[in-house]
């Protein structure tokens, strides 16, 4: 079996964002980037079920952008993917989720993957799209938003969130994509010993030209912070302060201290 | 502009977010179609015409089989625009149908302003102003951003939907129902809810001990459910419960959507981050920029 499992390195998401020259898009000077969340559950789903499978299925874990991504690679090849494919481009917030979607739909079908991992959205865009085109371009079987994943005899049965708690359950014929979701699993740490193995393991670099094929069919026109509606009071300063004043507005605003 | 909105229909009932459809529509406009695959008996009220495919031949839930019927609508309807919720259903449909069509989609809308259709990013920090550039447009709107107002009325005129049976690669098994509660937060007139940036498991009992000096309950955000910090009973949002206590206080916690869903209707919110940008600050009557593991033992002592 050969699993794919799609990573987006994104920024922590606690930093500042202010419009980059383009006013499309946020300024990376001073951010500090890290695996997106929902794709750690993926890789962490994908490993395990080559573990399960007694290492027998190949991962391959693809990234897109720029030379910074091979710092996300490098920690899902450390999580125990086999190897990795960087799609070489400087400018991927410039493309739309259709031509993300087709990249990695292009680079798979010459691969030949059998299923295909990838987090329900990403942190930044929120698009919550990439994984379901990346099926619907395959002519895969999709299901997202996983928070349970078994797989027995070529089917993957898959836990997908509802709202309010409820869970759908559906059963996938391989080929298969399924987009995951937090919950699903506990990503493991690297240790050290993984960290100087996934040194040895390969990384392809394959230049975006060579992969994109299609058109965008959107495109951002802005990038801004949203209005304040404000109204609250902020307040900053010494600990023992903010106490107090808390402490006072709670017993004018309030009727729980009473 | 012609659009078709997709309604929601889970075991046997409408979902009343497909109003919030109609409320978008008016919003830019739009013309009003719907598609349903659901039953007679839970047609949305209205005065438009209803594409009904019955989910009790194709299922309530079979991606490739509701992909189908909701194409053969946009067809029969020519319609410019296919909105849906952007809920289970509609993010997992949506880019099916947007694929399909090779129509760009734009996910979540929370606004129209100048320049597109306005979408948050960056955890809700940030906004983007998208347009779709391809003939057709697949859109899905966040649940709440568009509020339905007044009662929903009309009759619709009903078009059947029949397709052609075919093997689909996904077999929709059934519901499995919310894990049962011990902890009812609905009731709750205090709650004090612990988020990621309380930081490890190990500092949950400083943010009990707050909840229990100012007579609440503990509530979570859900990574701290989901890291095993916290059981699931003490969640609060979309996946969790819905609370309007008296005074919420957000320890740690970013403000994502799906935590304010569960949480904005407290009459008074308290957030104590240590980043002043963080989204919870727009719903916090109160923002104390501050490290929770400082601030929250020194208001505990002071309570008691
Ligand atoms: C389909 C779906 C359903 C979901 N359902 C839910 C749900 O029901 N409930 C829910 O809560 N989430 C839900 N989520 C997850 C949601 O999107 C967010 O990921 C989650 O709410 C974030 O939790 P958080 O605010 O605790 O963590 P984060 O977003 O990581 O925020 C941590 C915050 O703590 C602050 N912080 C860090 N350290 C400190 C410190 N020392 N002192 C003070 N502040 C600090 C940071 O500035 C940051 O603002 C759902 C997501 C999806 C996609």
């Amino acid at each position: 079996m050969k699993i794919l499992v799609c990573v987006k390195q994104v920024p922590d998401m606690e930093s500042r964002f202010k419009p980059d020259g383009s006013g499309t898009w946020f300024e990376e000077t001073d951010l500090a980037f890290r695996m997106n969340e929902y794709d750690e559950y993926a890789v962490e789903q994908a490993v395990q079920l080559k573990e399960q499978l007694g290492n027998e299925p190949e991962v391959t874990v693809l990234s897109i952008g720029p030379d910074r991504v091979n710092e996300a690679i490098k920690k899902a090849l450390a999580m125990g993917c086999d190897k990795g494919a960087h799609i070489q481009d400087p400018a991927p917030q410039g493309k739309d989720p259709w031509q993300i979607a087709s990249i990695i739909a292009q680079y798979a079908r010459t691969e030949g993957f059998d299923l295909v991992f990838t987090g329900m959205q990403s942190q930044d865009r929120g698009s919550a799209q990439v994984g379901v085109l990346v099926a619907e371009l395959l002519g895969f079987a999709c299901a997202t938003t996983l928070v349970g994943f078994a797989f027995a005899d070529g089917v993957v049965t898959a836990k997908r969130e509802l709202e309010g708690g409820i869970k759908g359950v559906a059963k996938l014929r391989l080929p298969a994509v399924v987009t995951c979701q937090l919950g699903l699993n506990i990503p493991r740490y690297p240790t050290l010993p993984n960290i100087m193995k996934a040194k040895k393991k390969e990384i392809l670099a394959i230049p975006v030209a060579d992969l994109l094929k299609e058109e965008a069919v959107a495109a951002t026109a802005r990038f801004y912070p949203p209005a304040r509606k404000g109204g609250g009071i902020v307040l900053e300063g010494d600990v023992g302060n903010l106490v107090e004043q808390l402490y006072g507005i709670l017993k004018e605003k309030t009727t729980v201290l009473r | 502009m012609k659009a078709l909105l997709v309604c929601e229909y889970r075991e046997g009932k409408l979902l009343d977010t497909t109003y919030e459809l109609l409320a978008f529509a008016d919003r830019i406009g739009a013309e009003k179609a719907m598609v349903l695959i659901g039953s007679d008996s839970a047609l949305p009220a209205c005065n438009s015409t209803v594409y009904l495919a019955e989910a009790a031949k194709y299922g309530e839930y079979n991606p490739d089989v509701h992909k189908k019927i909701v194409l053969d609508a946009v067809q029969r309807e020519n319609a410019d625009c296919i909105v849906f919720v952007h809920s289970s259903y509609g993010w997992d449909l949506a880019p099916r149908v947007a694929a399909a069509l090779r129509a760009g989609q734009v996910s979540e809308i929370v606004g129209v302003v100048d320049g597109g259709y306005e979408v948050g990013c960056c955890n809700a920090k940030m906004r983007r102003a998208v347009t779709p550039t391809s003939g057709k447009a697949v859109l899905t709107v966040q649940a709440g951003a568009f509020s339905f107002t007044g009662t929903p009325q009309g009759t619709p005129k009903v078009e059947r939907i029949d397709i052609p049976d075919g093997a689909t690669p996904v077999e929709f098994v059934g519901y499995e129902p919310a894990e049962k509660k011990d902890v009812d937060l609905t009731r709750a007139e205090v709650i004090v809810s612990a988020g990621r940036g309380v930081g490890k498991k190990d500092n949950i009992p400083v943010i009990q001990a707050l909840a229990k000096a100012l007579g609440g309950e503990l509530g979570a955000s859900r990574p701290v459910v989901d890291a095993g910090w916290v059981d699931h009973s003490h969640q609060v949002g979309t996946t969790g419960q819905s609370v309007s206590p008296k005074l919420y206080v957000a320890c740690g916690i970013s403000g994502a959507i799906q935590h304010l869903a569960g949480m904005k209707k407290s009459d008074f919110v308290v957030a104590i981050n240590k980043d002043k940008d963080a989204p919870i600050g727009e719903v916090a009557d109160v923002l104390v920029v501050a490290d929770v593991m400082q601030f929250v033992p020194a208001l505990t002592a002071k309570l008691q």
